[in-house]
C-alpha cells in the first residue's frame, strides 16, 4: 500500500484528535452538578485568632482547690489513672513554684504562702510551639484558625520527638492500653490507643458547641480562657491589670497561659 | 526421564494440596451479608448522602470528616438535601445505626476488612436481648 508521509501524518493527527475529544465533551456537555455539600462549623462555635488562658493562682490555697479541676478535664476526656509514674497520662496537673517557674522567677527563699500554693500546669499552647516542628508526621500541628497546638491521634506514631521537644513536659505517652485505666468513659469523647502522644487539646470540642473548656468551666471564675489578640477580652484586660508570668519565656515559645501571682 | 513417575505423583500431589481450599469448598459460596438497620435507622429513611454511595464510598466521608473535623476543626455537614449533621463517627453514625455488629463488622468480616476505628473511637454500648 502506497501512503505518503503528508497521508500519515494527517492520520495521526486525525485520531489524536477523535480521541482526545470524548473527555472535552463530556466536560462541555456535563449536566451542572448538583448541591455541593456544605462544611462548616456551627453558629455558637467560640471562635479566637490566638486563645490564651489567664490562671489565678493567688486564689488556690492547696491541693484539695485543683483537684476538680484536674478531674473535670480528665472525666470528660478519658483520660486514664495509672499510678505507676512512669506510665502516667496527665492533660493537666498541679506543680510547685519552684518546679513551675525554675529558671524564670526566682525560686530562693519564697515566701511560705507561694512556695506551697498549687500551680495548675498544661499545655500552653505557644505560639512558637516546638512539638510541632518537632513532629515527623505533621500529627501534632498548630490551628490556623484559633492557635490551638492539636493532636491528629490518627497520624501519630509514637515516635515521642515532641515530647522530647515540649519544654513543659505536657505531653504524655500511652505506654499502656488506656482503656483499662478509664474508670468511667465518656461515650461522647474517643479514647486513645497504645502507642500514641495524647496532651490538652483546650478542649476545642467544646469550643465548637459553643461552651468554654472543661476546666475554666470548673474554676468558678479562677481560671480565664478568650482571645489574646482581642485587645477587649478579658484575658487581655486581666494580664494588662495585673502582674503575670509565663512558664520559661526565655526560650521563646511564648506560652499563651499565664499566671497572676 | 528416570524418575518421571515420581515427578508426576509429586506434581498431583503438590496440585491437590495448593487447590484444597477450591475443591473442598466448591459450589459453597458464603452468601453476602445482609446489613440490619435499627429502627432509628429505618425512620429515617435516607443517610448522609444516597444509600447507594454510604454502601460504597462511606471510606471516603468518613475520611473526609476526619481530615476537616481534627485538622480544619470544622464540624458541621450540610447534605445536598441541606439536612445538617455534626461530623461525628461515635456521635453521629453510630447514633442511627447503633447495632454495630450486624451493620459494620457483618461486611467488614465477610470482605475481612479490619477498620481500626474502634481502637479510639468507642462503640455504642451492646444492646441487650
Amino acid at each position: 500500500m502506497d501512503t505518503s508521509r503528508r497521508r500519515l501524518l494527517q492520520l495521526l493527527g486525525l485520531s489524536a484528535a477523535a480521541l482526545s475529544a470524548p473527555p472535552v465533551l463530556d466536560a462541555l456537555a456535563a449536566a451542572p452538578p448538583a448541591a455541593e455539600p456544605k462544611i462548616g462549623t456551627a453558629k455558637e462555635a467560640l471562635t479566637a485568632k490566638q486563645w490564651a488562658m489567664v490562671i489565678d493562682t493567688r486564689q488556690f490555697k492547696k491541693e484539695d482547690d485543683v483537684l476538680p479541676l484536674i478531674e473535670a478535664c480528665h472525666k470528660i476526656h478519658n483520660v486514664p489513672k495509672i499510678d505507676f509514674k512512669r506510665w502516667e497520662i496527665k492533660w493537666i496537673w498541679s506543680t510547685e513554684y519552684q518546679h513551675a517557674f525554675s529558671g524564670t522567677a526566682s525560686t530562693r527563699f519564697l515566701s511560705e504562702e507561694v512556695e506551697h500554693r498549687p500551680f495548675l500546669v498544661l499545655c500552653n499552647h505557644c505560639e512558637n510551639p516546638p512539638c510541632v516542628r518537632a513532629c515527623p508526621t505533621k500529627a501534632t500541628f498548630k490551628r490556623e484558625s484559633d492557635g490551638i497546638v492539636m493532636m491528629d491521634f490518627h497520624r501519630c506514631i509514637g515516635c515521642r520527638f515532641c515530647m522530647a521537644a515540649c519544654p513543659f513536659g505536657a505531653r504524655s505517652f500511652n505506654y499502656r492500653d488506656p482503656r483499662p485505666f478509664i474508670k468511667e468513659t465518656n461515650q461522647l469523647f474517643p479514647t486513645r490507643m497504645k502507642g500514641v502522644v495524647e496532651k490538652c487539646n483546650f478542649c476545642n470540642e467544646r469550643l465548637a458547641e459553643g461552651k468554654l473548656p472543661a476546666c475554666v468551666e470548673a474554676s468558678d471564675g479562677k481560671l480565664k480562657f478568650g482571645d489574646l489578640f482581642d485587645e477587649k477580652s478579658e484575658v487581655r484586660e486581666l494580664i494588662k491589670t495585673n502582674y503575670t508570668i509565663r512558664r520559661k519565656v526565655n526560650l521563646g515559645t511564648e506560652p499563651a497561659v499565664y499566671y497572676i501571682v | 526421564m528416570n524418575n518421571k513417575k515420581w515427578i508426576i505423583t509429586g506434581l498431583a500431589v503438590f496440585l491437590i494440596i495448593v487447590l484444597f481450599p477450591f475443591w473442598y469448598n466448591r459450589g459453597k459460596a458464603v452468601p453476602p451479608p445482609e446489613v440490619k438497620l435499627t429502627d432509628k435507622a429505618k425512620a429515617a429513611k435516607e443517610c448522609v448522602l444516597s444509600k447507594e454511595y454510604m454502601r460504597a464510598e462511606h471510606m471516603q466521608i468518613l475520611d473526609l470528616w476526619r481530615e476537616v473535623v481534627v485538622r480544619g476543626g470544622q464540624r458541621t455537614y450540610t447534605n445536598p438535601k441541606g439536612k445538617s449533621f455534626v461530623m461525628s463517627l461515635s456521635n453521629t453514625c453510630l447514633d442511627c445505626h447503633s447495632n454495630k455488629a450486624d451493620f459494620c463488622d457483618k461486611c467488614h468480616n465477610y470482605a475481612s476488612v479490619r477498620p481500626y476505628c474502634w481502637d479510639c473511637h468507642i462503640e455504642p454500648p451492646k444492646e441487650k436481648s
